[in-house]
Formats: C-alpha cells, structure tokens, sequence
C-alpha cells in the first residue's frame, strides 16, 4: 500500500473545506446549476434521476482493509447499505443526498480518500493491472509510475478544463491487463536492454462512440521523462482538442483527424522544448515515492504446499476455484485470488456494507490489509500463502464470493445502466442476471471456457461492450430499449493476443431475445471449435462473424 | 462590468484597470488610452496604435484560445499587459496559453484572465501564470480574494513556481 504523507492529507482536507463551501453556495443560489455541475463533478458527484450519485477514487485500485471499512460506513450512514464497484477501479455510492456529500468527503478524508476528478472533463484517476507488483509475468512495477501520474495530475492547473475526460492506463507486464490501448493514453513500463526502465506510449485509443485502439507514438520514452512527456500531450491537446461537439472533443479524434503522425509531431516538438526542465523526474524523486510503498512480508514458502494439493484432490469445487480463480505469484509459495463479485441476483459489482467489512476482515488475516479492485468489477487478495487457500476459500464461500467464474461467462461486466443512470438507453443489469441464470451451470460454463461477455446501457461503453468477446449495447429504437451484439472484441493481453473493437453481428435485439441470442453464439461456437483450448474469441477471428450471425438471425426470424 | 483584482486586493471595481478594449471601432479611442487589441490587430497595425496611443498611453494583447502565444514574443517590450480570454470558464485552453507566455516565452509582464473569469477557477489560474483577473459583474470580491488560499500545497511543478524561481 502506498502511505500517504501530511501533505497528501493536507490536499485532501482542503479540497473537502472547498467542496463544502461550493456546495453551500449553490444550495444559497449563488452558484448556478452549469457552474456547480463543472465543480461537482469533479469531486465524484452525479445528480441523477433517482438521487445523487458519488463515485469516489481508488487510485490505480489499490485499497486497504481500512478504506474498506470506511466505504462500509459510508454505505450505512449515508447510502442504503451497498455500493458499487465500477470498471474503472473506483466505488460508487447510488443514493446520497447532496446536502451531506461534503460530510461524506469530509469522512473518506480522515482515511485519506476523496472524489476528486473522478468525473469531469479532466485527468482520471489512473489505472493499472491489478496484480501489479505481483505478476510472474512482470518487468517493471507500474505502481510506483501510477502514484506519480496521480500526484501530478491531481489538481493539475494547466489540465483542469479539457475539452473532454482523459484516462490514462499503465501496465507493465508481458501481457496487458490494463487494457493500455483503449485508453487517452496507455503506456507500458518495459525496460531496454540496458535494463533501464522506459515507457511506451500509445495515444487515441477509447470506447464510447468512436471505438479506436490506440497509436504508438513512442517505443521507449526513458522513465526521466514520463511526467514532461504526458504534460506534451496534454499541452497539444488542451489547445488542439475540439470543444464545438462533445462527441468529437476526446483526443482521440484529433489523433484521428489530424494523423497520428501529425499528432506525434505536435507531442515531440512540445516535448523537445520541455525536455529537461522542472518535470524531469529524478532517481531521488522516484525513490521517494517508491519508498512510500509498504511490502509484503514474504516468508519462505515451499512452491507448493502439499495439504492443499491433496485437499484438491479430495474436493473438486475448491479445485476449480483454484483453476479459476488463484493466479499465480511471482514468489514462490503465494497466490492472488479473486474474490468474485458476480453472483446470481446481485448486480455485476455491487457489495453489501457487511461484506465490505467481512473483506476488509479477511485483507487483514490473508493479505496484510491490502487488496486489490480489478476494472472487472471484482476484488482481488494479492498476497496470499498458498497453505492458507483452503481456509480463505471457505470464507469466501460462505460470503458468496467463491463462485469459480473468473474468465468464464459468469463473470459479465455490465454498467449501472437504466436502473441508476440518466444516459442509459437500456437497463444493463436485468440483462447481465438474465444471462446469468441462462448460463448458471458451472459444468457450462467450464465448457465454454474463457469468454468476456461485457454490456453497456449506452454508448458511453462504460461496460466496455466493444472489447467483450461478446458485447452488448443498448439503444433506444423509438423509445423502446434495444440491444446491438457485438462479437470478436478482445481486450487483449498477452502479445500474441492483441485487443480488437468487436464487430456488429446485424439488427438489434429485445430485451427477452438476448438469452437465446448468447445461447445460440455460444453453441455454434462449440460446434465450430476445433479443441477445448481454442477460445470463443479465437473461433471469431478464425471464421469470420457470418457463420454466427447466420445462425443467430436464422434462429430468431 | 467586471471587477478587477490581484491575488492580494481589489484594484479597479468598476472596470478594466483603465485599459479599454478595441473592438473594431479605432475612432473610439483617443490618444492616449490603454487600449487592448486583438492579436492580428496587433501585428498587423502595432505601429499605427504605439502612434496612436502615445508616450502616455499603452498597448496590450488580447489573445483568445486559438491564437499562438509564440506569435507575441517579439512584442513583449512594447506590451503593457497580455490578456487572456476565457469564452466560459470551461473553455480551459487560457491556461495553457498562459503556462506557455510564463515558461517558455519568459514573459514577465502582467498577464490577466478576462471574460467568464469566476471564484473558482482563480486558484488554478494563479498557478497557470495569471496575476490579474477580471472578475466577471456577479462576483463577489472578498470571496473571490479567499479563493487564491483554497490549498496551502500543490502537487505539481506549475508556472506559479516557475515565476517564484525566476523572480
Ligand atoms: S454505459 Fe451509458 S448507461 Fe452505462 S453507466 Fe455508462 S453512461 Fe450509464
């Protein structure tokens, strides 16, 4: 865990003293509603249809058993009981009022959290791999870039007022779990072969309307230069960026329109000017922070601990939780392990303030109080002895958590859609359940092997639908709720595995065709499979999208 | 009309510090004044206003979003005051334009946030270069003044500090 200074204190403290006094004004009349929105939401605050909607900050998703206790209080006190993790590694609480939103930030400051820009046409809060740090696969840990990235965007006042929101992704790991291509900026931490650290930097990709995958504009920037770089695009983008139409103003259309080639010219001119003045970073800068990081107390572990392979053996449910949901660890004798939060009858994502204590209880015993959010809405033990997995995994059981579903069907990504948010065009969550239950089995599911099934309730893809293997979006056809299936997305990850924007399968469907429309994809995609390793996604981009579809509208005519 | 401050008091309550804007109409303005003028006008007719206006008088740039701030480098000498347009105080490319006339151009002349400049955003104006702001009408001053206290520490390298180091 990162250990946060006086200082950070300090930022936090006063921004709620801000807030607070914005607040005050606007509920005087003093502030006006547009002037007010700017602000709100760039502490974390939506004023939706059902009521307020505050999103508050897990920088880069790392979390300690303490916030989680303070997120369970502020659930109680505050809100109806629950909260909601979002796929972007943040927790959202669905019922506030706003009059008591300063106090609430006031609360989460004394853990030293906050909301701040997470919302707004600004920097967002940064994300990562969540098993950063712990990866086998690892080359350098993006942890200590990302709290650089968070401390120098955080209230940055050059950066304040983008034409559009900007999230920026690191990863630093063989295979990229941060989804590096789909974001504003994606960089990737690698090193040469000097072994000095160094960042790839892509630029333009996104979601939302205009799905792209980014562009390398950069293959090896030397780690000095990471905060002087990302201030280059930011510059050219703050001043080149469209402000006439909302939906052209990400940077990603100004990549688009003016050539990623251009763009890159406009960053390298920027960045020659700046190179070496007050933002290059030093080691003493960079130790600094990395020295902030507290470290796991490993002990010597034998690779494998021989009670749990015979208690695998004897019990096949703890055995598949294993293969699904344990992943491998760098030092010998730990795991990480997913807590799933995908469980039938409870929105993708959403935790009771009970469970949130009963985690944050578990953190201290397993995990020396850390744990991790993953974009994919569940939580994730980093640091656990392999000889304690029996015991973990009976705890998690009883909470639900256990469900051995990471990777496969049952793990569907879905955003608040229509329940809770003003932009849907569709409920995602009834949808998400429907699914769900169609595909409940586990023997299903372990049969279908490993397939991202992600739905977003609108275009703003906040389920991310464009890089599920299958996705599903909302749209409104004469004000009635539609859904548009995508196939073929990939987010990606490993080098031979790059992400892909899926691909429209043809005219949207109701809401009560969908489980037969995925039961049928998911059928011909066994039919065509040509062995058990070969993924739904694999089959897609081997065969095309036509047999699908044939079979799909052949089936639904 | 706006009212005009600094970081530290009200300078001009009722007014533009006695710069009065050209807006097309050159007979407007009398010999003399403190005239601000958009950037092609400065460029192009810089000669004719320093006439114009006199040893008594003064010129400023007023530049917009869009305009390039590199473009006013050669007038730095002549320019009493470079002022820098918020069209709505969402529109954040001021604060680039004004980071860019600090740290890279060296400009160490007055430099004043006009158009939707509001409470809120003074602070963030403060640490992009600004060192005058006129305050649009509805504005209220005592508020205005306290928001340059709103964090006693910042993060980031920002103009602000390159300023601090150059002085
Ligand atoms: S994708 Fe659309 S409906 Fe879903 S949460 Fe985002 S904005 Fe709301």
């Amino acid at each position: 865990m990162y250990q946060y200074t006086a200082f950070d204190q300090t930022i936090v403290d006063e921004r709620v003293a801000q807030f607070r006094d914005q607040t005050a004004r606007h509920l005087a009349g003093a502030l006006s509603v547009d002037e007010f929105r700017a602000l709100r939401v760039q502490n974390g605050l939506y004023l939706q249809k059902h009521a307020p909607m505050l999103r508050v900050a897990i920088p880069y998703g790392l979390v300690a058993a303490r916030h989680l206790r303070m997120f369970a209080h502020i659930a109680r006190t505050y809100d109806r009981g629950y909260a909601h993790f979002t796929t972007r590694q943040n927790i959202q609480f669905n019922w506030p009022e706003l009059a008591r939103v300063p106090d609430i930030l006031a609360d989460l400051a004394t853990v030293q959290m906050h909301a701040i820009q997470t919302s707004g046409n600004c920097v967002r809060n940064t994300t990562t791999d969540p098993f950063a740090g712990i990866a086998p696969d690892e080359v350098v840990n993006p942890l200590v870039w990302a709290e650089l990235i968070r401390q120098w965007s955080t209230i940055h006042p050059e950066f304040a007022f983008l034409p559009r929101k900007f999230k920026i992704a690191i990863s630093g790991a063989i295979s990229d779990r941060a989804a590096t291509m789909v974001h504003d900026i994606g960089l990737v931490a690698l090193t040469d072969g000097s072994g000095a650290i160094g960042f790839r930097v892509a630029v333009g990709g996104g979601l939302g309307r205009t799905p792209i995958i980014g562009t390398v504009i950069r293959d090896f920037l030397p780690w000095q230069h990471l905060i002087t770089y990302l201030e280059a695009i930011l510059r050219v983008y703050n001043r080149l960026g469209r402000r006439d139409n909302k939906f052209k103003a990400r940077i990603k259309i100004l990549v688009k329109e003016s050539t990623p080639a251009q763009f890159a010219d406009w960053v390298e001119a920027e960045f020659e000017a700046t190179r070496d003045g007050p933002t290059r970073l030093s080691p003493s800068d960079v130790e600094a922070i990395a020295a902030r990081f507290t470290q796991a107390n490993y002990h010597d572990l034998p690779l494998d601990d021989a009670d749990v392979v015979t208690f695998a053996a004897a019990s096949g449910e703890f055995a598949r939780w294993q293969r699904r949901n344990v992943h491998a660890h760098r030092v010998p004798g730990y795991a990480a392990v997913t807590a799933s939060l995908k469980r039938i009858g409870t929105p993708p994502g959403d935790i009771t303030a009970d469970e949130l204590d009963a985690v944050a209880g578990l953190a201290d015993v397993y995990t020396q109080g850390e744990l991790r959010v993953t974009h994919e809405q569940n939580l994730v033990f980093p640091n656990v002895e392999k000889r304690a997995l029996p015991a973990l995994w009976r705890e998690l059981h009883a909470l639900g958590m256990a469900t051995p579903n990471i990777g496969l069907i049952g793990n569907i990504i879905a955003c608040p859609g229509g329940d809770f948010c003003d932009l849907a065009n569709a409920v995602s969550i009834p949808v998400a359940a429907a699914i769900h239950e169609r595909f409940e089995s586990l023997d299903d599911q372990f049969d279908i092997g490993e397939l991202d099934l992600n739905i977003s309730g609108c275009i703003n893809a906040c389920g991310h639908h464009h890089v599920g293997h299958i996705g599903i979006l909302g749209v409104d056809k004469h004000d009635e709720e539609w859904y548009q299936v995508t196939i073929g997305g990939n987010q990606g990850g490993a080098p031979n595995d790059p992400a892909r924007i899926g691909r429209i399968i043809g005219p949207s469907f109701a809401r009560d065709e969908i489980p037969d429309v995925i039961e049928t994809l998911i059928r011909t995609y066994l039919e065509l499979r040509e062995h058990d390793d070969e993924r739904f996604v694999d089959v897609v981009a081997r065969v095309g999208i036509e047999p699908f579809k044939e079979r799909v509208y052949a089936e639904t005519d | 009309m706006p009212k005009l401050i600094d970081r530290h008091r009200l300078l001009d309550g009722l007014g533009h510090g006695g710069w009065i804007t050209f807006t097309g109409n050159a007979a407007d303005i009398a010999p003399g004044s403190r005239v601000l003028l958009p950037l092609n006008e400065l460029l192009e007719y810089g000669e004719t206003w320093r006439r114009h206006v006199g040893a008594t008088g003064a010129l400023g740039a007023r530049l917009t979003g869009a305009d390039d701030p590199a473009s006013v480098l050669p007038l730095f000498d002549d320019l009493a005051l470079i002022a820098v347009e918020f069209p709505s105080f969402a529109d954040g490319r001021g604060y680039s334009i004004a980071t860019l006339l600090r740290t890279r151009h060296h400009y160490r002349g007055e430099l004043r946030a006009v158009g939707d400049v509001l409470r809120d955003q003074l602070f963030l104006m403060a640490r992009a270069g600004f060192d005058t702001f006129a305050l649009r009408d509805d504005q209220h001053v005592d508020r205005a003044l306290a928001a340059f206290r709103d964090f006693s520490v910042t993060y980031q390298h920002a103009a602000d500090r390159a300023l601090a180091l150059a002085a």
